[in-house]
């Protein structure tokens, strides 16, 4: 029986608190999708992470295996590291290849063509858009002709300068609030914009809605999430 | 049909399965993934009110004769359309094939339309098997499953050459509804599986087809409905929707109904109940008694009204599979109306 080092442990949740899932732009903390984690007196760190079906997509999964490495690694002190994806029809795969540092097409040998940086700047791409939609709506003006600075501080606005320094788009207060994320230029049809980015958050929340149910109902938790639905 | 404060709505369920995913149905080797599946949509159900929930043995095999009772007895259905799903490599004798479904639907006639699904991988001898099934079972649509595994592959794209011979195949043989369903592996495993540029273009090629995007492009609604308004031949398809939404996530139900309606329009939605994920009752009453909630985030959308939540419930799919509708529940006056959308800059 290994004693759980309360400090190491919080050291290694909040690392873990900064994986997202790509797709849904969350993090695994809040996701529900740290199934356990623990460090030992040693210094030992053991987490299992868990998805909401066993036939999620594998290239997000992988992502955010390897994500949960890199950051956990990155916690002082620790004397070892067994992160594991558990329940899910790829996570032998999943597991040896990130265990092993290797990427997503040596891991999936044969199955895949590329390393998944276009995907991922793909869904970032996404989370700019609803990021937008998040600030642009309590707004009460029209944003078109507004710079970041001209929006009062929030959690939200933070977390939009976060997706598009990302993405290496210009994020200071002097720098347009409406901005397309794919060419970095100011929309030319702010209304088509502003309703493309709120279709965009619209699906991911409700996605996120999906996988919390499912993730819920798959592993019968009861706790009430967060007042998202 | 249902009625409800003297309306009367004509219930089409244009999503229904009859499956034995039963252990004894699982091939060998490969009952990991045969419970994987089964014990996946059985989470899914947990997504609609407590009351509704199955135990797992019933979800795996139920009887024909509950299914006759949840959907036309107590269900309100008036007509359900079978959308197979074959899953060969993991069920011996497939997971909800054509042929069960075509018997079913033989021992209850007008009860039922059956769709077929057909696999561009399955080549010559496929296309052969796939133009007596659309005889023998009068069929007027198919239901793809893109991520369906077959050997090594991880499943296939509508933009493949071979699926294009079985699209043509399709219009020759008046096969006219395409419903689409996307799973999450597909190759190569590093792209995007639910990616809808393929029904884009295969839309756009073919416009004696249309397109139903089963459980509206989820979770890729965004794409699908920025695709659906350049392509009048696209429809969303509200499994999934209706059945993981209305009861779960209220909110988002409200949400995702409003931008379908800003996007696509009344004309383009089409009701499913996806049985047995979840029973029809529920989701046709509970259709008909919400709207759209007060709320500052619900600003851009209007309310639903009775004949838009008619057509959605039965008129559209009635109208592409041509199903003849009682003159009692036809509209008065029956527009198609474009949905408010945003133009084309």
């Amino acid at each position: 029986m290994t004693a759980v080092v309360t400090g190491a442990r919080a050291a290694v949740w909040a690392a873990l608190g900064t994986v997202r899932d790509p797709e849904l732009d969350e993090p695994l903390t809040d996701l529900g999708f740290v199934a356990r984690c623990e460090v030992s007196d040693a210094g030992h760190a053991v987490v299992r992470l868990r998805l909401p079906t066993y036939f999620c997509a594998p290239n997000f999964a992988f992502l955010m295996v390897a994500d949960a490495y890199d950051a956990v690694a990155g916690v002082p002190g620790l004397t070892g590291l067994d992160i594991r994806l558990d329940d899910h029809f790829a996570s032998d795969v999943i597991n040896r290849g990130v265990a092993a540092r290797q990427g997503f097409v040596a891991s999936f040998e044969g199955e895949a063509a590329d390393e998944l940086d276009t995907l991922r700047y793909d869904f970032v791409r996404k989370a700019v858009l609803a990021g937008t939609d998040r600030v642009c709506r309590s707004l009460g003006r029209d944003p078109a002709s507004l710079t970041l600075g001209d929006v009062p501080p929030s959690a939200d606005l933070d977390r939009l300068r976060a997706r598009r320094r990302e993405l290496g788009l210009p994020a200071e207060d002097g720098d347009p609030l409406l901005l397309d994320p794919a060419t970095g230029t100011t929309p030319a049809d702010a209304k088509r914009y502003l309703a493309f980015a709120r279709l965009t958050r619209t699906s991911m929340e409700a996605n996120s809605g999906v996988c919390r149910g499912m993730l819920r109902a798959r592993y019968a938790l009861t706790s009430e999430e967060e007042g998202t639905g | 049909m249902y009625e409800k404060d003297g309306e009367k709505y004509f219930v089409v369920d244009a999503h229904t399965h009859f499956w034995d995913a039963s252990p004894e149905n699982w091939v060998e080797g490969q009952e990991e993934y045969a419970k994987g599946w089964i014990e996946c949509f059985h989470a899914y159900q947990g997504l609609g009110p407590k009351e509704t929930h199955w135990p797992i043995d019933r979800f795996q095999k139920y009887s024909e004769e509950l299914m006759m009772h949840d959907l036309f007895e107590v269900g309100h259905v008036d007509k359900a359309i079978f959308q197979p799903t074959n899953l060969r490599q993991w069920y011996k004798a497939g997971f909800n094939t054509t042929e069960n479904d075509g018997a079913l639907a033989e021992k209850h006639p007008d009860k039922f339309l059956v769709n077929t699904t057909f696999d561009p991988r399955e080549g010559d001898a496929g296309m052969k098997a796939f133009s007596e099934r659309v005889k023998r079972y009068n069929c007027k649509g198919v239901k793809l499953y893109t991520a369906e595994w077959r050997g090594g592959s991880r499943g296939w794209s509508l933009k493949d050459p071979a699926a294009a011979r079985y699209l043509e195949k399709c219009e020759e043989l008046g096969v006219t509804n395409v419903h689409i369903h996307k799973g999450p592996t597909i190759w190569p495993l590093d792209k995007d599986a639910f990616d809808v540029s393929d029904v884009d273009q295969v839309a756009t090629s073919f416009q004696g087809l249309n397109f139903i995007v089963e459980h509206v492009g989820l979770p890729r609604i965004e794409d699908f409905c920025f695709m659906a308004t350049q392509e009048r031949n696209v429809y969303a398809g509200l499994a999934v929707v209706v059945g993981g939404l209305m009861h779960a996530r209220p909110k988002f139900f409200a949400k995702v109904m409003g931008e379908l309606m800003f996007w696509l329009g009344e004309d383009k939605l089409i009701f499913g109940a996806d049985y047995a994920i979840w029973e029809p009752k529920w989701q046709v009453e509970g259709f008909v008694d919400w709207n759209m909630p007060a709320d500052d985030e619900l600003s851009d959308f209007p309310p639903l009204t009775v004949d838009q939540k008619k057509k959605i419930l039965g008129l559209n799919a009635a109208r592409l599979y041509d199903i003849d509708v009682p003159e009692e529940l036809k509209l008065a006056d029956p527009k198609n109306v474009e949905p408010v959308g945003v133009p084309n800059s």
